[in-house]
């Protein structure tokens, strides 16, 4: 097995005993990007050199004992949402290709405290708005398990870089799905935790009640270790969590004998690809092996997620986003006469056709006259729904369901139908409005080679409980198959 | 609810956004079927349940009224596409 092959705990273990150094790790990492990203196209800038930089300085801390834990010497790759300081930060958006963040956001000062090696930003849909990576402002990431399909999003090109060997692992964030989707289509294990587990400072901001950050690794022991060291309160985010971080890595036992998981029949409905839902019941057949009581549960208003999604993410983006105004930061329109014509062509310009949908949705829900009709019913429905996952909790300990309806589709497919491409993120997006925790991890391959994951949702806080079962369902699988890019 | 291109004008001029001639008639279409897509919302009946605007239990997160560093203003301006010593410079306000 190549360096950029292995997980952050094997390379530890390896950088630890002395056998290896980061330079290597990460020479590997950057040798692997440069072999393949002209085809996956997963990031939009790469850091090579101050890489190599931070794993020069990983390895002196190994070489004097003072290594700082288990990220130390490791490549990570991070979606382009997180404010990094000194270093271009563009949401994916042509209005901010200029933007060079001023200041670390909290996950990132995090990574950096822990020692991790940052070697590049990567490819999202326009400010995280989109499924497939094909709304970015700059170009498409391909997924490396077939080049002629999306990686899912927004954060495709995170989930591409940890599928194809071009990080060990990577940050994403998830509104409605942006983490857990793609992580399904690319063959990763990816992590939308409880909203308020992780701190949301420094990262630019899409849906503010549903934006939550999270891993993307290859494993879950990687995805354990990487939640620990991203979670916790922040004084700097005052919705952040004041709630005791577990020590994740070590509470994974596999052991779930006499667990409940609940099986929704709403996730196994039409529209559900049929290989995807043979493939995801062995997992569940699975995990009934290693003594998990599978018993039925309702999520009876599920039906109804996307379009309370449609309401309240696009509300909270059009506010969210008008600090784009060519004052401040980004791109501005240089010739117009006066101020309020400067805002419209800058806007216009900088924003791309699906930005602009969403804030337009966004204003008209929250005008004047159309306000309780759309943006106050959708919180009603939103409270149904929470209390409907509330209802499903005190029966089960986790509940089981696919992560996407299909597996990845063709790049180009529904680009030009933006209603096909919410209802991609059905299994997903009603995690983000109860804002319970969720993870992806790989349950196999459909008979074109095409990933499926097993989508695992757990009650607030209780990240350690999804974790284990994941865990122990990948025991249970066994290697999972490598891309074969 | 059927999006008339009145209704996109209005929308287009309060988000500040400019919608060409073709731009804003493939919005009207958009926007009606999304429209009529969340209009499934109506099936369900809400009254008397109260909104969530936020998933978790939230209060008033007070802190001391002190000085702390923040951002110096050379940074702050660093980004700004026209600047003016400390300040940020736009065009004129009061058109016409």
């Amino acid at each position: 097995m190549k360096l950029y092959q292995e997980t952050i705990h094997s390379l530890h273990d390896k950088l630890k005993a002395g056998d290896i150094t980061s330079r290597q790790i990460t020479e590997s990492v950057l040798e692997r990007i440069d072999a393949v990203d002209e085809k996956v196209r997963a990031f939009i800038t790469r850091m090579d050199e101050l890489a190599l930089q931070m794993a020069d300085a990983a390895d002196e801390r190994f070489r004097k004992g003072e290594s700082l834990g288990s990220l130390d010497g490791i490549p990570v790759a991070l979606k382009d949402i997180f404010l990094t300081e000194g270093i271009l930060t563009t949401c994916g958006s042509r209005i901010l290709e200029n933007f060079v963040a001023p200041y670390d956001g909290t996950a990132v000062s995090q990574l950096k405290m822990e020692g991790a090696v940052f070697v590049g930003k990567t490819n999202m849909d326009e400010f995280a708005m989109g499924s497939s990576t094909e709304n970015s402002g700059f170009f498409p990431t391909h997924n490396p398990w077939d080049l002629e399909r999306v990686p899912g999003g927004s954060s495709g090109g995170s989930a591409a870089t940890v599928a194809a060997g071009e990080a060990i692992f990577a940050l994403g964030t998830d509104t409605g799905g942006s983490i857990r989707q793609p992580a399904s289509h690319c063959g990763v294990v990816g992590i939308k935790p409880t909203y308020g587990r992780v701190s949301r400072y420094g990262v630019i901001a899409f849906a503010s009640s549903l934006d939550q950050v999270g891993p993307i690794t290859r494993d879950v022991m990687d995805g354990a270790i990487l939640l620990k060291a991203i979670s916790g309160h922040d004084p700097a985010d005052s919705t952040s969590a004041n709630v005791p971080v577990p020590d994740y890595p070590s509470l994974l036992t596999g052991d779930v004998e006499g667990m409940k998981a609940g099986l929704p029949a709403e996730y196994f409905e039409e529209g559900l690809d049929p290989q995807v839902e043979e493939i995801v019941r062995k997992a569940v057949a699975d995990l009934e092996k290693r003594g998990m009581e599978i018993v039925p549960v309702s999520l009876p208003s599920t039906k109804y997620a996307v379009a309370t999604y449609y309401i309240i993410a696009p509300a909270e983006a059009s506010s969210n986003l008008a600090r784009y105004d060519g004052v401040r930061f980004g791109v501005r329109y240089p010739d117009a006469k006066g101020l309020t014509e400067m805002y419209k062509k800058t806007r216009s310009r900088g924003f791309g056709p699906e930005v602009q949908r969403r804030i337009m949705l966004g204003t008209f829900a929250l005008s004047a006259g159309y306000y309780d009709a759309y943006y106050g019913k959708a919180q009603r429905v939103r409270t149904i729904i929470r209390r409907e996952f509330d209802e499903a909790f005190t029966k089960a300990d986790v509940i089981l369901s696919p992560t996407a309806p299909t597996p990845a589709f063709p790049l180009g497919e529904k680009v030009d139908d933006p209603l096909q491409m919410y209802l991609t993120d059905i299994c997903t997006i009603p995690v983000n409005i109860a804002g319970v925790a969720a993870m992806s991890v790989p349950c196999g391959l459909t008979s074109s080679g095409l990933p499926v994951g097993l989508h695992v949702i757990s009650s607030p806080f209780t990240e350690d409980l999804m974790l284990n079962v994941a865990y122990a369902y990948e025991q249970e699988r066994g290697e999972f198959p490598r891309c074969p890019l | 609810m059927k999006i008339t291109p009145e209704m996109v004008k209005h929308v287009a001029e309060l988000a500040r956004l400019e919608l060409a001639g073709k731009d804003r008639r493939k919005m009207d279409k958009q926007m009606t079927n999304i429209l009529e897509y969340v209009s499934l919302l109506d099936e369900l009946d809400t009254t008397g349940v109260p909104p969530t605007s936020h998933v978790i239990e939230v209060e008033n997160v007070f802190r001391e009224d002190e000085v702390k560093p923040s951002l110096p203003v050379g940074k702050g301006l660093a980004n700004a596409p026209e600047s003016v010593g400390t300040a940020f410079k736009v065009p004129k306000i009061i058109d016409g």
